[in-house]
């Protein structure tokens, strides 16, 4: 038996770390995909007043801290049972919205982008943000760097900081906005729908018309048929901020959608030996292992998913992609994860119109943005979509208000199996009787891995987007027989 | 230095959100001086992170060292020796390394209840009560290992000597980009470093004094939690609003930011130049503005803060001098 040694593949609260073990003919026997860190916020938490946890779930991710604080903002409204303003919760969408815009935006261009723009075989030196810009020209590397500008100055104008923003609180936000603050955020949102939609136009132009890398996204390496998950609105379009949860079979049918304090009914989770993160999967369907199919609980939660999960998109421009999207890529669902990149660029187009939206809403100006709670605080669940998946927070609360239980279901998290099965898939494709495709293999694997945009690397969020790998070969008695590097 | 005579460079997350990171990104145009002035020679985000490349390197090669993120587990701790050993400078950088932050408050409790609290919620279905095991055979019989996890979060002094100490969670940017620009300075023999052991990249008092809000010195009779509050007074202190503001024994540099969009400081700059232990110095703070000498009074009035451990040691309890809780240390 040997084995491979991927370490670390940098980090999900730090790092990630992959063994490929082979059989006596050099096949691949199994692939085991290990998460070597716990930090115990459901445990630390427990004690603390429910209002501070959009504070202290901010730091289970400096990433996406926005969705860990709108998460903890909407359980602990539930925990209060109290329905903020109708303003309060368009200024929590406004800033939730400036935060996708630039997530998105750093996802495409500097992580997934590389790989099409500069081709997923271009020398390692240029399949980079710098080499994308170097393509595309100085000018869109501006836009680039823009766009991301932009949506951090609406976080910071509507959060306070520019990281771990700190006012939503039970009952809605501590800070208003006025007309001029407004008037900038439109026209922010205004040029981000011409950058999203340039944005499309680009991946089109340059994917889209590749044969070559229409066949790679369609191609069977990266396909699993899964069930998938995604917020919905009442008219079952994509919602990141609100709704209820859609959850599709591998088929495309709807098995149900559920409100946030119903998610027990749908979701539970594995604990392995071998690792610190657990294995979410829908419960209804059960665990069946790390297979593919309807009879398997394993679902995805990622752009790709929502869009899946949802009828459409609640915006015109958006819309008109998802149209496109389907027709191009044969109908729905599409459970190709390469397609993954596409469904995020339409999700950018649609949070800069959802922007534009928020922004022109006469209600948005209103100082009314804030309720004060006066039930018996007792349980609450809130539920966004983080831009890596559905994020769960749900609390237990003392009758003062101070935790006495805690759970949380993280983005990432949801889709620790499915990206399990994309590795294993990779490996078992381009592992043959001990023949390793080197470079190859490597950006292969990271490719399967890049599409969900994983936490493990909010890593990923690497300044040349590529990702360290480090690929041991041992023989069985863990002797070092070669070494595959990928450096950046 | 490096074949190219430039300063190597190198920054490390250990157990840590990813936002020391992005506060770094968000420096922009000052990344490419440090592109300019420093050869980076380890930087998971950024290039490859193999830590035998680090381990190969000879001692003291590496210039300049952040590190951010706590102690967490024993892999934390080696890349923390390892760093030491192989930097000249080595910095604390952001609150996990420096205090603990947030995943400090793991310290009021033990491992195994950390351990049963997570891999035992209410959606977890695990009725065997698996544990993760540092040492596992797969069923195709290989050994496959996740890190040691340690008995209470660390901070870097804890483990190492450290240089210098930049506070913040995380750090803000204008801050990082104030200190890359004294440190190439100080390299091209333009200015000096400060002494061994300073806090760098943030002020000399507190968040008190850089909040534009009125003080009148006025006295409370009672604290109010902030949800609670109808209408949150734009201009004036919120602690004498009765809102738990930890401004005063925390230390300045963010510029109050939180204070000004009308959300009380938290203390994530750490404790104040002068202060000793956070909690004691907020105790302090507090006792000065309670306005009352009867001891029923003052205990009522004291039970509006609900979560006093939290409140004054939620950045610091790893560093502060209660460290951890006795049953992080015994077990339960």
């Amino acid at each position: 038996m040997e084995r491979i040694t991927i370490d670390p593949i940098t980090r999900l609260e730090g790092h990630g770390k992959i063994e490929i073990l082979l059989d006596e003919d050099g096949n691949v026997a199994n692939t085991y995909f290990q998460i070597p860190e716990l930090r115990g916020f459901e445990r630390f938490c427990v004690g603390r007043p429910v209002e501070e946890m959009p504070l202290l779930t901010n730091r289970i991710c400096g990433v996406c801290p926005e969705a860990h604080h709108m998460a903890a903002a909407k359980a602990g409204d539930a925990v209060y049972g109290v329905d903020p303003p109708p303003t309060a919760k368009k200024l929590r969408e406004l800033l939730y919205m400036g935060f996708y815009f630039t997530d998105h935006t750093t996802h495409f261009y500097a992580l997934g982008g590389p790989d099409f723009v500069m081709g997923p075989d271009a020398p390692v030196a240029e399949r980079n943000i710098l080499g994308v810009i170097h393509k595309v020209g100085l000018e869109i590397g501006g836009k680039v760097i823009q766009a991301r500008k932009y949506g951090h100055t609406i976080v910071e104008m509507l959060g306070g900081r520019k990281v771990h923003p700190c006012t939503s609180i039970p009952g809605g936000v501590t800070k208003g906005l006025n007309e001029e603050e407004r008037q900038k955020i439109e026209d922010m949102g205004r040029w981000g729908i011409d950058f999203a939609q340039f944005s499309l136009q680009l991946f089109s132009d340059l994917v889209l018309g590749n044969q070559t890398y229409v066949d790679l996204i369609l191609g069977d390496i990266y396909t699993h048929r899964t069930h998938y998950m995604g917020m919905v609105d009442e008219n079952n379009h994509v919602n990141f901020y609100d709704g209820l949860v859609s959850v599709v079979d591998p088929d495309g049918k709807r098995l149900g959608k559920y409100a946030p304090h119903e998610y027990t009914d749908w979701v539970a989770e594995r604990v392995e030996p071998w690792t610190y993160l657990k294995f979410p999967y829908l419960k209804k369907v059960g665990w069946k292992g790390f297979v593919d199919g309807n009879d398997s609980g394993v679902y995805m939660a990622t752009p790709l998913s929502r869009l899946n999960a949802a009828d459409g998109m609640a915006t015109p421009l958006a819309q008109e992609h998802y149209e496109k999207f389907y027709e191009t890529l044969g109908g729905k669902p599409v459970h190709q994860r390469l397609a993954t990149h596409w469904a995020r660029l339409i999700e950018l187009l649609y949070s800069a119109e959802r922007l534009v939206e928020l922004a022109t809403d006469p209600e948005i100006t209103s100082p009314k943005f804030h309720t004060v709670p006066t039930k018996t605080p007792t349980e609450g669940v809130g539920i966004v979509e983080a831009p890596r998946g559905t994020l769960t927070h749900h609390y237990w609360t003392d009758e003062r208000g101070l935790l006495t239980k805690v759970n949380l279901i993280v983005g990432t998290t949801n889709n620790y199996a499915p990206i399990s099965m994309s590795i294993n898939k990779a490996a078992k494709s381009l592992i043959k009787n001990g023949t390793v495709v080197n470079e190859g293999l490597l950006n292969m694997v990271e490719m399967a891995f890049r599409a969900y945009d994983p936490c493990f690397g909010c890593a990923t969020h690497s300044l040349p987007g590529q990702m360290p790998l480090e690929l041991t070969i041992r023989d069985a008695d863990g002797n070092e027989v070669d070494v595959l590097r990928q450096f950046c | 230095m490096s074949d190219n005579g430039k300063p190597k460079f190198a920054m490390y997350w250990a157990s840590s959100c990813g936002g020391c990171e992005i506060a770094v990104l968000n420096i922009s145009e000052k990344i490419l001086d440090v592109d300019a002035a420093f050869d980076v020679a380890f930087w998971p985000v950024a290039m490859d992170a193999k830590y035998k490349d680090v381990e190969a390197m000879p001692d003291k090669s590496i210039t300049l060292t952040l590190f951010n993120g706590g102690i967490r587990n024993e892999e934390n701790a080696y890349l923390a020796k390892l760093l030491r050993q192989k930097s000249v400078f080595l910095v604390a950088f952001g609150s996990c390394s420096s205090e603990g932050c947030i995943p400090g408050l793991a310290n009021f409790s033990s491992g195994k209840d950390l351990f049963d609290t997570v891999y035992d919620t209410i959606s977890t279905d695990n009725p065997e009560g698996i544990r993760p095991q540092y040492n596992w055979t797969t069923p195709e019989g290989l050994d496959i290992h996740i890190p040691v996890f340690s008995p209470t979060v660390r901070t870097l002094d804890q483990i190492v000597d450290v240089d210098y100490i930049m506070p913040g969670c995380p750090p803000e940017s204008h801050q990082i980009a104030a200190v890359v620009e004294l440190v190439i300075k100080a390299l091209n023999g333009e200015a000096e470093l400060p002494p061994k052991g300073s806090v760098i990249g943030a002020g000399g008092s507190t968040v008190c004094d850089d909040c534009p809000r009125e003080r009148n010195i006025k006295k409370i009779t009672k604290f109010v939690r902030i949800h609670q509050v109808e209408n949150i007074d734009p201009d004036l202190c919120l602690l004498e609003q009765g809102i738990l503001c930890n401004g005063p024994a925390t230390r300045n540099g963010c510029g109050a930011l939180c204070p000004q969009v009308n959300a009380a400081c938290i203390g994530c700059y750490g404790p104040a130049a002068d202060v000793a232990d956070y909690g004691a110095r907020m105790i302090t703070a507090l006792a000065s503005v309670i306005d009352s000498r009867d001891p029923e009074e003052i205990e009522s009035i004291l039970d509006g803060i609900p979560d006093p451990g939290g409140s004054f040691y939620r950045f610091n309890l790893a560093h502060s001098l209660l460290h951890a809780a006795k049953s992080a240390w015994v077990g339960d």
